[in-house]
């Protein structure tokens, strides 16, 4: 069939093509060949680094928060081992045994169950559940009692915040609580450190800084599969704690501010007239930061938003008020300084009867039967209205609120250490027209010689601006962290054209508080070692009419939210004054029955403590 | 004549089994050794399932093999048509009651074992061929009549594994075919030009195939389009088989596979496995082996006197060949994923039941080589 020449030149041309067919299978094999050769001999280290990057993953730990101090090196924010109760799911053999036996053991709530079912819904089975957070020592033991009955439940020791004085330092240290999304996008340290269940600072210095308190994460290396379970540990890498921040606060002194506005709200500040350095600063009500580090209660919560007293709010920093009587040094000493008048300066107050009457508009004193004739040292003693409405009207609110400006008003005393701070308020003719498009008119530069009207201070502007007037004028940056890095090249910088005048305004403050008639002489303490000076002030939260003047009515007759602000400022001692201080208390009525008399209290202890304070840098330098 | 080869069979059987291979059946054996420690890995150094199973099935289609070797290739010529329509007729019966599994048909359930008829395909369409062009005269291979009738031969299986749908085997088989028209003596021009037909049409068949090959095409183009998704094998493969280096990782030590980052790592990327623990040498070696079984393939055809057997044993050493180029391009990132597995190295019945029947062919070509087909 197939005759034998034809089979021969199908033999021929199957060898022929089998032959072109073996030369490209060695061409296609060394093809392969030079790709494994280029990927595993020439790109090795790079497919290398990536099978690494696929095997080991880094795991980042919580890191450990940084303390505060207080001057004295007591802990005012410091970290206590918290008992916890973490579960990794997957290697519990009866999950709903174990967890229905912990609810028991616990005695936790049925809502406090369901929140914990509900997140270990949310979680991969070996990821850690967070059973419990912060167990007391009794329920913590209790557990370990019955762990032979617990398969895969493990107790844990965690370090967490904890602040031993509780409400005492609230407003200054303000809290840490679980780091939210919000905290995550606005700063980019918390962002890197982040570990599910961190707590970073809220509020306060424990928000300021924490760039400096955040620590570094411990780092566990784990070699894991591709569905990112952990299959050994590779390495551990230990973090850093975070820095410990020295404040220069006095816990004793911190303690007794807490003390004296007990129930009451407002605000006291203590300031080192020479360094600046706060020694307390409270503003009440305050409330127990340590309620918020594992979440507060929506009870608690509740109670502390809806008190009318408003605990969150921290009056010494954030709080807008009249400075009232205050402002009168200030006004006194712009005044001198711009040649307005001398000391000897004498006005007539003339009592209700005769009210100053300007443009159609009067002006009471508050003192029905008027001081008489008054000079300057006379009107500071009594805190003579009338004295200070002329002084005002000359003066003008131009150059008054230069002088108050270059003595701390209006501006933030802590630039940006505090996110709450606010700024005050120091009118002038150029801002009202600026903000308000309508021009000054000479009865509001009336009523801000005696600090009513337009202006608002702070408690801790009105404390710097006595701590400038009692170190003889010279300009001063309060600090809160003992170490200070910021350098100011203007620190004592004189902020008056003539010592004397500071002198005049420092006798009259000494004579408001030491002699007869003075606002606050009930409250003068007699002992040279403690005698100090200061002026009270009464500022009106609403105008006065003249039914409320024939009633003359009590303080405690009058709704709360309408009565006046009690404040004092403060400076001792007098011979040799090394602290000032401002009291405010909210609706608390006069000065000089309700604000001066904890001054008294204060300066007892600010003055003995001073020694204290002293020898301890003095130790401390040596021990160096 | 039948009987009389049979009665000639039992008369050499002494004579045939010092006629087998033996360079190419140690091969085998070689790389069946190579394929169970490599099995054993990817079950985590445990004897798992797929150890056992490949074992089992290695031993049972090796011995196979041998009995296959010691039938005439006289029997195989004449089964030629009839195992083709048969594996026909799977192939429809596939189509109807085929166990359906990751979205396509393709095995049928014979209690014993599930049944790929496409694998087995990829070796009868060769044998089909091989018998359709051993009488034809040479200048009617040509003919209008018979390219027709052997595309036919060739599209028809091609378009039943298509829809089931299985685009990389039915590739694998189409190309069996072209294999043996080339060695049969087409002329040289109808290949240029269908080449040129395809790479023109490349663009039409595009936009035909489903969105999840059109898929693996744009992500062989680029991995990193979609490096979780769709180029996750590929970008894997690469990272396993390049962290090996020039030695490996060393046996059971492949963290690529053994931390399961490697998909399908018993089947098609089984070399990604064995190059990521073996590194560059043994892929080499690997590699050689290869070489060897298919040199000795066509050597048996190059000393067989029959033209079918050369046909076969050339078309079936090409085809290894190529499978396991397309299997070895796809891992290494030359080729889009197409499912291809490497032969007796990927885990898989049918596959190595088609190929130990090829080898058994190729082995019977050998034992009778003296033999000539009327």
């Amino acid at each position: 069939m197939i005759n034998i020449s034809d089979s021969a030149t199908k033999l021929n041309s199957l060898n022929r093509r089998m032959f072109i067919l073996a030369a490209a299978k060695v061409i296609i094999l060394g093809g392969i060949v030079s790709r494994l050769f280029f990927l595993q001999v020439k790109e090795n280290k790079k497919y290398l680094t990536l099978s690494d990057k696929n095997r080991i993953r880094e795991w980042k730990l919580p890191p450990i928060r940084g303390e505060f101090i207080d001057y004295f090196g007591n802990t005012i924010a410091g970290n206590f081992e918290a008992y916890q109760l973490h579960i990794i799911p997957e290697e519990v053999e009866e999950f709903r045994y174990v967890i229905y036996r912990i609810k028991e053991l616990l005695e936790l709530s049925e809502k406090q169950f369901k929140k914990i079912i509900k997140k270990k819904n949310e979680i991969k089975p070996w990821e850690t559940l967070i059973v419990a957070d912060n167990l007391s020592w009794e329920k913590f033991s209790k557990i370990n009692n019955h762990l032979y009955d617990l398969n895969g439940v493990k107790p844990v020791i965690s370090i967490s915040r904890d602040y031993p004085y509780k409400e005492n330092f609230t407003h200054v240290l303000g809290y840490v609580s679980q780091a939210n999304e919000n905290d995550l996008l606005t700063n980019e340290n918390i962002k890197e450190k982040f570990v599910p269940g961190l707590k970073v600072g809220k509020t306060g210095l424990e928000r300021s800084f924490e760039k400096r308190l955040i620590g570094s994460n411990s780092v566990e290396r784990y070699e894991v599969n591709a569905y990112g379970r952990r299959i050994s540990q590779l390495a551990f890498q230990k973090g850093n704690k975070g820095e410990t921040i020295r404040l220069t606060i006095d816990t004793k002194i911190q303690e007794l501010t807490n003390e004296l506005l007990k129930e009451k709200a407002g605000s006291i500040c203590v300031m080192d007239i020479y360094t600046g350095a706060i020694i307390s600063m409270h503003s009440s009500p305050s409330f127990d930061p340590n309620s918020f580090v594992f979440g507060i209660s929506q009870d608690e919560w509740q109670l502390i938003r809806n008190n009318p007293l408003k605990p969150l709010v921290n009056k010494s920093l954030s709080g807008n008020y009249s400075p009232g009587s205050t402002i009168k040094p200030i006004v006194a000493l712009s005044a001198l300084e711009n040649e307005i008048i001398s000391p000897d300066f004498t006005v007539q107050c003339k009592g209700h009867k005769n009210p100053l009457e300007l443009y159609g508009q009067t002006y009471h004193c508050w003192k029905k039967e008027g001081h008489g004739f008054v000079n300057l040292r006379e009107a500071m003693k009594q805190s003579c209205d009338t004295y200070f409405y002329e002084v005002a009207r000359r003066l003008g609110v131009d150059r008054l609120s230069v002088t108050a400006k270059e003595f701390g008003l209006g501006k933030k005393v802590f630039k940006d250490v505090f996110d709450n701070e606010k700024k005050g308020l120091i009118p002038n003719t150029e801002w009202k027209k600026n903000a308000l498009g309508r021009n000054w008119v000479l009865g509001e530069t009336i009523i801000t010689g005696i600090g009513q009207g337009f202006i608002q201070t702070t408690p801790i502007q009105l404390c710097l601006m006595t701590a400038q007037i009692a170190n003889g004028g010279y300009k001063i940056y309060p600090k809160i962290v003992a170490k200070d890095e910021n350098r100011y090249d203007d620190k004592f910088k004189p902020l008056y054209k003539k010592a004397r005048n500071i002198k005049i305004v420092q006798d009259a403050m000494f004579s408001s508080t030491n002699e007869v008639r003075g606002t606050s002489y009930r409250s003068r303490l007699n002992d040279p070692k403690y005698q100090f000076a200061g002026k009270t002030g009464t500022s009106q939260v609403k105008k006065i009419t003249e039914r409320d003047r024939e009633l003359d009515l009590k303080t405690f007759e009058i709704p709360y939210e309408e009565r006046d602000h009690a404040l004092y400022v403060a400076f001792g001692p007098y011979k040799n004054p090394r602290y000032a201080l401002s009291i405010i208390i909210e609706h608390g009525g006069s000065g000089g029955t309700v604000a001066a008399p904890l001054a008294k209290e204060l300066f007892k202890m600010i003055i003995d403590r001073h020694d204290i304070r002293k020898d301890y840098d003095n130790k401390k330098y040596l021990d160096i | 004549m039948y009987q009389h080869t049979r009665f000639n069979n039992r008369n050499n059987i002494f004579q045939k089994v010092g006629n087998l291979d033996y360079i190419l059946l140690s091969c085998l054996l070689l790389l069946g050794f190579i394929s169970l420690a490599t099995m054993y890995s990817t079950d985590g150094g445990e004897i798992l399932f797929h150890t056992k199973s490949h074992f089992t099935k290695f031993i049972i289609f090796f011995s196979m093999m041998i009995v296959i070797s010691f039938i005439n290739i006289k029997f195989w010529f004449s089964l030629g048509y009839l195992s083709y329509a048969i594996i026909l007729g799977m192939l429809i019966w596939t189509i109807n009651f085929g166990i359906t599994a990751s979205g396509s048909k393709r095995w049928i359930d014979l209690y014993f074992l599930n049944l790929q008829p496409s694998e087995l395909m990829k070796i009868f369409i060769i044998l089909c061929l091989a018998k359709y062009f051993h009488r034809m005269k040479t200048q009617h291979v040509n003919s209008f009549y018979t390219i027709s009738l052997s595309l036919i031969i060739i599209f028809v299986p091609m378009s039943l594994v298509i829809i089931q749908p299985d685009l990389g085997t039915s590739l694998l088989i189409a190309i069996s075919g072209v294999v043996v028209l080339w060695f049969a003596g087409l002329n040289h021009k109808y290949f240029f030009y269908s080449c040129l037909l395809s790479i023109i049409s490349l663009p039409i068949i595009i936009s035909f195939l489903k969105p999840y090959q059109k898929l693996r095409v744009l992500t062989f183009l680029n991995p990193d389009r979609d490096p979780l998704g769709a180029g996750y094998q590929i970008i894997q493969s690469k990272i396993a088989v390049g962290s090996g280096g020039i030695t490996g990782k060393g046996f059971l030590k492949g963290t690529q596979s053994y931390l399961e980052f490697l998909p399908e790592k018993h089947t098609d990327f089984i070399f990604t496995l064995f190059s990521e623990e073996f590194g560059f040498i043994g892929s080499v070696v690997l590699l050689l082996i290869y070489a060897v079984i298919i040199y000795r393939i066509i050597r048996i055809g190059a000393l067989s006197r029959s033209y079918f057997a050369k046909l076969f044993c050339y078309s079936f050493g090409t085809s290894i060949f190529i499978y396991i180029v397309i299997n070895m391009s796809m891992v290494l990132g030359l080729l889009p994923i197409v499912g291809s597995p490497l032969p007796i190295m990927s885990y898989g019945g049918s596959s190595m039941l088609a190929t130990m029947i090829g080898f058994g062919i190729v082995m019977s070509a050998k034992t009778h080589s003296q033999q000539s087909i009327a």
